[in-house]
């Protein structure tokens, strides 16, 4: 039986290089500003930490097998090799101490994509098997179960008819031909399934078509956040398969920060081809409806508000006007925090932080940044819109006793909609 | 026999050639070795192109937010001040631009000797202070390396032999202006072997960044 | 023209040819001058002067020009022109002395033999060294290196005038094809002073051998063997122009506007910030004027190689052989090279590509 070697993890990282990588390697001159930019740097202040360093395997790899002077090294016995056990002592930095949120890649002076090489090292990583046993057991599920939460249909279907009786709407499923194929996120389903009934209500109220669908409901990608193509494109498949199936021209991905990246940037190279329709984070389908006035909302929520831009959707997808054009339609004290955007901080959950149990104390350490930052605006509640996100902030704000409710944006749309009339008059069948 | 004028023949000739037949083998090697290897297809659908962000990255990177410039301000500050320092000492000071010209063909404009000098003694000193900053912060004394100590001994010693000589505090001069010469051979000999290379890869590593960003949405 | 060992002081034989006791007073500052002493030497110069006793001194020209001869016959000091006439005894000199042929030859031996170990030799010319056809440059059919030799043995010192024979000059440019050599080449037991330029300032020469008979010994050399007096300073040190090159107004052309307002030269080509000699200070034909006062830039003719050191009219830090071809072939070399490393690279990334085993649930389970 085949097993996960060195071998096997150094093939990985050599297949992983690329014209960008190389540049990006020649480039770095050791200035440690990326660590600036690093909320596990910054809040343990263990120089570890430092973004570059975690890249140093990936950087043998390239130097000794991608460059001149890395070939005379290693003619001369002078390389330097990339060991099991430096991969094993790498595993907490390439996975416990980086949610790939990104930031560093927008203040590198000389232009590295640091996150973008991350996500690179940790293909290598896997393949010798130095992965975190909470990523691999996510995985393992999401492949097995089709939720990285080992999550059924079942639980979902019971999700369902509590929406149907709640809402008196009818949850489309399997509706072939509908505008829209709405995927889920486990963590939604179950830690907020709020999410559902709201965008029941909003596709309802605004005359979209729209479904679920039975062959996969699930939009989160364990593949990408451990960093294995071959997971994450089995996991991509089911995606298209299943919108295939129902030919629908356009696929939602849910309020979860990696499913987006997963499905709408990674996904079409995961498979090797363009997909046949097109991929919406639920953030833009609702400014697209704003827009066209297909939202008629009411009343504005007054308590002050502010919203944390996930890493995923914002800097790495650049959603970023879209949510706060939805905040000034529902909120009319909304203050944003002084770094956001493209240069927001990372809630510290990302990248398989959140699915990794013993970087726990570094998940809540990193925290620390953005709570300075929740703390310098002093907001009643904060929005956002990724589940992962959603869960570290409650989590965090809780753990250092700070009473800030947490909201996700789509069900403080739905709160605000102009009831209908004729309610029920509307409904498809 | 006649050590210091041989030396300095010695650097203005065979040496010369030596040094600048190494850096353009090696940079040049190291060019092809980036772009050979290329980037695969993406077939996600772009948000938008990615040649103009590429280009606006290479330029914005120069300037960095208001957070990073906030919680790094030494590194921010004191990068400018002796890489403008080192630009300036490089590429208007007389002799230099009468060297290019002599050796490419091209020239342009120079600026006047004390105001080069004056750029000079400030990057001199900026350097010492990036050499201390190196030794004294965590994150920079943990991430570097032998290469780094060594490039920065040979950048200082490029600067300072040129201001020895231009001011001639070392005799005889053929001695310090071939010091100087030597220290800037050794330079463009090591740069496509170190990261140096940064020189002229920085501007192909944040044109990638402001592309892919860019593909997204995001001017990075 | 052989003389005896001189019975007469130096004092008693200008007086002789009528120096007043004045003009030998003005002398002697002028020469305390030159050589950069203090006023207060002046006496001291005087005294020396006044009991010295004439030296013989043998001048040997080798492969040479006569330029320096020539310089010195047009000593700008007719005063010191005198001196060197009569203040020291030139035994042998080919351009000078009346005697010719054996006659010659016959006077340089006696000079040697009558002043063996207190002679002064003074060398013009670069000589083909031990190892060149010793047919090159012959004199009375003795190769030049022989006669350099002999003459040498017993001398007390030896002053190497002009570049040639200081560091080679001329003749041993590029492909130098007579094997050319400079007096400290091949003269390593006597003290060699060098006094360089093409030609050299005359009044160095009279004013190192001045030197020597003040103070019965040679004076300070640089490390090219060179009077500090005179070879102290670099021409751009002492250069009138120096303030135009600190403010940066530089001369592009012979003829633009900067040339005319006597801007600094160095962009034309003036080797005057490697050059030691004496020139801006001294200057030439009677203080009249200098290469850079007229409006030529130095060519550094008193430096070693100086005739391999550049082009004239290229500045000091233009590269000797450098240039763009060279620079794009080994670029183009480079692209071949990095090619190359890159293919092989990109091998190895097919390769790993190929190959790759895809990860498997399986897999995943046996690491837990």
């Amino acid at each position: 039986m085949s097993e996960l070697t060195l071998e096997r993890g150094l093939a990985a990282f050599r297949a992983e290089i690329d014209a960008p990588i190389a540049a990006f390697f020649s480039s770095c001159v050791h200035c440690g500003i990326c660590a600036q930019s690093c909320p596990f740097y910054l809040e343990t202040g263990d120089p570890k930490y430092t973004p570059v360093l975690k890249l140093e395997p990936l950087r043998r790899v390239w130097e000794a097998e991608f460059t001149l002077w890395g070939r005379i090294k290693r003619i001369l016995g002078l390389e330097q090799k990339v060991t099991d056990a430096m991969l094993a002592e790498w595993e907490e930095l390439l996975y416990d101490s980086c949610s790939m949120c990104g930031r560093c890649s927008m203040v590198c002076p000389v232009g590295n994509d640091l996150a973008y090489m991350i996500r690179k090292t940790r293909e290598g990583m896997v393949q010798s098997g130095h992965a975190p046993e909470g990523l691999i057991n996510a995985s393992i599920r999401a492949i097995t179960t089709g939720s990285p939460m080992g999550l059924q249909w079942k639980t979902l279907a019971v999700q369902i008819k509590h929406v149907e009786s709640s809402s008196g709407l009818v949850v489309p499923v399997d509706k072939v031909g509908a505008e829209y194929l709405v995927l889920l996120s486990s963590m939604e389903v179950i830690n907020f399934p709020e999410y559902l009934e709201a965008i029941t209500r909003i596709f309802d109220h605004a005359g979209v078509t729209w479904t679920l669908s039975t062959q996969c409901f699930e939009a989160t990608n364990a593949g990408i956040q451990i960093g294995n193509k071959d997971i994450a494109a089995q996991l991509v498949e089911r995606v298209v398969a299943a919108a295939e199936a129902l030919q629908v021209p356009k696929v939602i991905s849910p309020e979860c920060g990696h499913a987006f990246t997963a499905i709408r940037w990674e996904g079409p190279n995961l498979i090797g081809r363009r997909y046949p329709f097109r991929v919406f984070h639920i953030v833009e389908v609702l400014e697209e409806l704003r827009a066209s006035g297909r939202l008629k909302t009411e009343g504005k929520e007054t308590d002050r508000l502010s919203m944390h831009d996930p890493c995923n959707l914002a800097r790495k997808s650049g959603v970023i006007q879209p949510q706060r054009n939805l905040m000034d339609l529902v909120a009319e004290n909304f203050v944003d925090l002084d770094e956001h955007g493209k240069y927001q901080w990372c809630c510290g959950a990302g990248g398989g932080v959140s699915s990794n149990e013993r970087a726990e104390p570094l998940k809540m350490a990193a925290f620390k940044r953005k709570k300075a930052q929740i703390e310098k605006v002093e907001p009643e509640r904060m929005v956002t819109m990724c589940a992962t996100c959603r869960t570290q902030l409650e989590e965090g704000l809780e753990t250092f006793n700070m009473d800030i409710p947490v909201v996700g944006l789509t069900e403080m749309i739905a709160d605000h909609l102009v009831e209908k009339t004729p309610a029920k008059d509307d409904t498809r069948a | 026999m006649n050590s210091a004028m041989d030396f300095l023949l010695w650097t203005k000739g065979p040496m010369f050639d030596i040094a600048m037949v190494i850096f353009a083998v090696g940079l040049l090697a190291r060019l092809v070795e980036i772009f050979m290897l290329g980037r695969a297809t993406n077939y996600a659908e772009p948000r938008a192109t990615e040649w103009l962000p590429g280009f606006r990255t290479v330029l914005t990177r120069s300037v960095p937010d208001p957070g990073t410039f906030q919680r790094a301000p030494f590194n921010v500050l004191v990068g400018w001040i002796w890489h403008i320092g080192f630009l300036v000492a490089l590429l208007l000071f007389v002799p230099h631009v009468e060297l290019v010209k002599g050796v490419l063909g091209i020239s342009w404009p120079a600026l006047p000797n004390p105001v080069v000098d004056v750029f000079t003694a400030v990057t001199l000193f900026s350097l010492v202070a990036t050499l201390v900053h190196r030794l004294t912060h965590p994150v920079k004394r943990h991430i570097s390396t032998v290469e780094d100590y060594l490039v920065w001994t040979v950048v200082f010693l490029v600067v300072l032999t040129g201001y020895l000589a231009y001011h001639r505090l070392v005799n005889p001069y053929p001695l310090a202006l071939g010091m100087h010469i030597l220290c800037a051979e050794i330079f463009l000999i090591i740069l496509p072997f170190t990261k140096l290379t940064h020189i002229f890869t920085t501007f192909i590593a944040r044109w990638y960044n402001g592309a892919a960003f860019g593909r997204k949405g995001v001017q990075s | 023209m052989a003389t005896p060992i001189p019975e007469k002081t130096l004092g008693e034989r200008l007086r002789d040819h009528g120096l007043s006791r004045r003009g030998f007073l003005k002398l002697c500052a002028a020469t305390a001058s030159m050589m950069a002493l203090p006023a207060s030497m002046v006496p001291r110069i005087a005294a020396a002067l006044e009991q010295a006793r004439r030296p013989s001194v043998i001048w040997l020209s080798f492969q040479e020009c006569t330029g320096c001869t020539e310089s010195l016959t047009r000593s700008h000091a007719p005063t010191l022109e005198d001196l060197i006439l009569k203040m020291v005894s030139l035994d042998y000199h080919h351009t000078l002395q009346a005697a010719a042929g054996e006659a010659a030859e016959e006077a340089r031996l006696q000079a040697m033999e009558a002043n063996a170990g207190e002679y002064l030799v003074i060398v013009d010319g670069s000589i083909p060294g031990p190892d060149a056809n010793p047919g090159f440059s012959t004199v009375a059919g003795q190769s030049n290196y022989d006669i350099l030799m002999e003459t040498v043995e017993h001398a007390a010192a030896v002053i190497a005038v002009g570049t040639c024979a200081a560091f080679g000059g001329l003749p041993q440019a590029r492909p130098n094809p007579t094997g050319a050599m400079s007096v400290m080449d091949l003269v390593k037991d006597k003290p060699v002073i060098n006094v360089s330029g093409c030609p050299p300032v005359p009044m160095v020469i009279t004013g190192v051998l001045a030197h020597y008979l003040t103070f019965g010994r040679l004076p300070d050399l640089d490390a090219y063997g060179r009077p500090m007096a005179f070879f102290g300073q670099s021409i751009h040190d002492r250069c009138y122009r120096r303030p135009f090159y600190d403010k940066g107004l530089f001369a592009e052309s012979f003829d633009d506007q900067g040339a005319k307002e006597g801007w600094c030269l160095y962009r034309l080509g003036c080797k005057g910030p490697t050059t030691y000699n004496a020139c801006a200070t001294m200057k030439w034909n009677g203080g009249t004027s200098w290469p850079i006062e007229s409006g030529h830039p130095c060519l550094g003719c008193s430096e070693p190689s100086f005739w391999d050191g550049g082009g004239f009219y290229e500045p000091v830090s233009v590269p000797l052989t450098a240039n763009a071809g060279t620079l794009l072939t080994a670029g183009a070399v480079g692209a071949v090279v990095g090619g190359g490393s890159a293919a092989l690279a990109k091998h190895g990334v097919k390769k790993a590509d190929a190959e790759r085993q895809p990860v498997t649930i399986d897999e995943l389970e046996q690491t837990q």
